[in-house]
């Protein structure tokens, strides 16, 4: 999978867990960025992403990202590990 | 459903619905599940204001006399312990009293409950734990009193024994939910770990709709009915084509899948659920598996009303409500047809229609799942219930031979005991004042405790009328509950009475009973009130019919001018005399 698609379906997600309109995410996305996204918001997010995916993140992994970059970062080297 | 769609329903519009307040205390994250509550309440038009306690302030809130919970005056409490926090707190507790960890714990949360219900009226749920095994002693741990998957049981059974004493303390059955998922679905270590929520996404719309069930059961809103389908749905096979020898019960084919389904429906029955037959089929056939059958497990006695014929579902479910007089929302309706399913579904609103799986091994789990017959209440009454309606079959065929109602209702022999609120007949004036919601004048529910309160408080006269006749008992049927508001004055705070009984001059017993205690203790005056709600039109002219006079908002009725009504109940020497 592309990092571009990755945003893309990510998006997608996004706008359907926080359920605040549209949203756009970039790179440098941070929660502050969006509305509705808070520390609950981002679990749910999280559980949507493991299930869309079929992925498993770590607690460690879950605590050490800053931005929708580094999210995204680590969901392709797991994926691409697992291929 | 999933957490997305319950929490997608707290932007709906809860206009209209029953409010009432909820306090959610825990040791855990519990943001997520308050809104899972409120958004599953959308489903049960409840519109359930939870006030979401900051976390771990249980114990403050409580001992606080002037807590925001106290400000906030729950109507119901739930106090959610996690069952892995417990082990936190097992964790740190000194070896040589880890045996007496659950007495130390049971102590706690009794004291905790005990100040709550002093101090408000509220209603106290309180989970059991979701067990975890920590596996230090394998196996051998329910031999060694000081593991904690031995005091993590005896804390649950305490917790259970605790509940059996205390009439307004409520067990959420926590530990059989993580029964049901399994404790790898309902704990999510990597989530715990980085938020604290010790329920995972799929697990907290489970816990919110169990919690919803029972505070919706505590406003009354109950399962009263199952409806059955017969061929392939009670029984394997179709008895009509294959006969009484060839349907699947008992050792034959899958008959065990249906055996077991009726020993289910059975236990329902005993509890007091009313047990309907509804079947495409012609009469005698369909009956004949229960006369004759050896292996049926229900019999001809367990089903209050037996309807088979090849008439729509829908219209022979729309006559079985009429007998019975409850609303549609209080039916369960089963059949394996998913055709009739959606007949019925689209032609009878509100009734409950589950999506039966193909295969009828797996009724049983599937139904176990959906926790359709949450209740708050059980008296030794509810078993006889079938009973009463198949005496009730019988007396309105005997009605029919009458032309004069009088002369009918002579002809039953009717007799009345009248008690002031006593400990044998508490929960059932409980329970009739949750359940009866058309002949109920001012909807006042009240709990056990309130009857307790009720029966010891010195300027209210609580009164329940039972009724027999000589086609059986229908136990106690009917309540009204005095309260002295000026000196010479008695205001009736609620009357309520079950509709089994209707037209059939109770009403004049019990109002001759009233004015003669009015007369008896010196009051002159009885004051009335209609409260209109959804349900209750059917008693909107009670009191003009009775000869009360309209002023303002009430009904006043003069005790000295009052000429006792004509009926054909006796009064029967109470069961203390």
């Amino acid at each position: 999978m592309e990092r571009s698609e990755v945003i893309e379906k990510f998006n997608v997600l996004f706008e359907e867990v926080i359920d605040e309109g549209p949203v756009s995410l970039t790179g440098e996305t941070t929660a502050a960025d969006v509305d509705g996204w808070d520390s609950l918001t981002q679990i749910q997010l999280i559980v949507a992403i493991e299930k869309a995916f079929d992925v498993k993140f770590t607690s460690e992994e879950i605590v050490s990202w800053k931005n929708v970059a580094e999210m995204i970062d680590c969901f392709l080297t797991k994926k691409r590990t697992a291929e | 459903m999933n957490f997305s769609e319950l929490k997608k329903n707290l932007k709906k519009d809860f206009k209209g619905f029953r409010t009432l307040k909820s306090a959610l205390l825990g040791d855990s994250a519990t943001q997520f599940l308050a809104q899972a509550i409120r958004g599953a309440g959308y489903r049960q038009q409840l519109d359930i204001n939870v006030y979401e306690a900051d976390y771990n302030q249980t114990d403050r809130l409580i001992l606080d006399p002037g807590s925001e919970l106290y400000e906030f005056q729950p109507d119901v409490s739930l106090i959610f312990e996690a069952g892995h926090k417990l082990l936190q707190k097992f964790n740190k507790t000194e070896v040589a009293a880890r045996s007496g960890f659950a007495e130390e714990q049971i102590h706690r949360i009794r004291q905790l409950v005990a100040t709550l219900q002093e101090r408000s009226k509220t209603k106290v749920v309180f989970f059991n734990y979701a067990e975890e095994d920590d596996g230090v002693f394998g196996n051998f741990a329910s031999k060694v009193t000081s593991s904690f998957l031995y005091q993590v049981r005896k804390l649950n059974y305490l917790l259970t024994e605790y509940a059996v004493e205390n009439r307004n303390f409520y067990i959420g059955d926590m530990s059989s939910i993580q029964n049901q998922l399994g404790h790898e679905r309902v704990f999510s270590p990597a989530i715990y770990t980085t938020s604290d929520m010790v329920l995972s996404i799929d697990a907290i719309p489970v816990v919110a709709e169990s919690i919803v069930g029972m505070i919706a059961a505590f406003q009354g809103k109950q399962k009263k009915c199952l409806i059955l389908d017969l061929d392939n749905t009670v029984w394997g096979g179709v008895i009509g084509d294959d006969g009484l020898e060839n349907i699947q019960i008992g050792g034959l084919g899958i008959g065990k899948a249906f055996t077991e389904f009726q020993h289910w429906v059975k236990k329902l029955r005993q509890r007091g659920i009313i047990v309907c037959v509804c079947s495409k089929n012609t009469e005698s056939i369909a009956k004949e598996p229960f006369e004759k059958h050896p292996d049926m497990v229900l019999r001809l006695e367990d089903i209050a009303v037996f309807v088979a014929n090849w008439k729509n579902k829908a219209d022979n479910i729309r006559l079985i409500q009429q007998f019975l007089n409850i609303g549609f929302d209080s039916m369960v309706f089963l059949d394996d047809n998913p055709v009739e399913r959606d007949i019925v579904r689209q032609n009878v609103p509100d009734i409950t229609v589950p999506e039966l799986p193909g295969d009828p091994a797996e009724y049983l789990e599937y139904l176990y799942t959906l926790n359709l017959f949450e209740t708050v209440s059980y008296s030794v009454e509810d078993a006889k219930r079938t009973e009463q309606y198949q005496n009730e079959s019988r007396r309105m065929s005997a009605q029919a031979s009458f032309i004069n109602e009088s002369d009918f209702l002579k002809s039953l022999a009717m007799l009345s005991s009248v008690q002031p609120f006593d400990s044998f007949c508490t929960p059932r004036v409980a329970q009739l004042s949750q359940r009866s919601n058309q002949f109920n004048l001012r909807t006042v529910r009240y709990s056990e405790e309130d009857i307790h309160r009720i029966s010891n408080s010195s300027s209210h006269y609580p009164f329940c009328f039972t009724l027999e006749d000589k086609y059986g008992d229908n136990g106690t049927v009917c309540a009204v509950i005095l309260k002295e508001q000026q000196p010479q004055e008695l205001f009736i705070e609620n009357w309520f009475m079950s509709c089994r009984v209707l037209k059939r001059e109770m009403e004049h017993f019990v109002l001759n009973t009233i004015v003669s205690h009015a007369k008896n203790t010196g009051y002159n005056t009885i004051v009335g009130e209609y409260l209109p709600t959804a349900k209750n039109a059917l008693v909107k002219d009670h009191y003009s019919t009775l000869g009360f006079r309209e002023e303002g908002n009430f009904w006043r009725l003069d005790v000295a001018e009052y000429q006792p009504k004509e009926c054909h109940i006796r009064a029967k020497l109470s069961r203390k005399e």
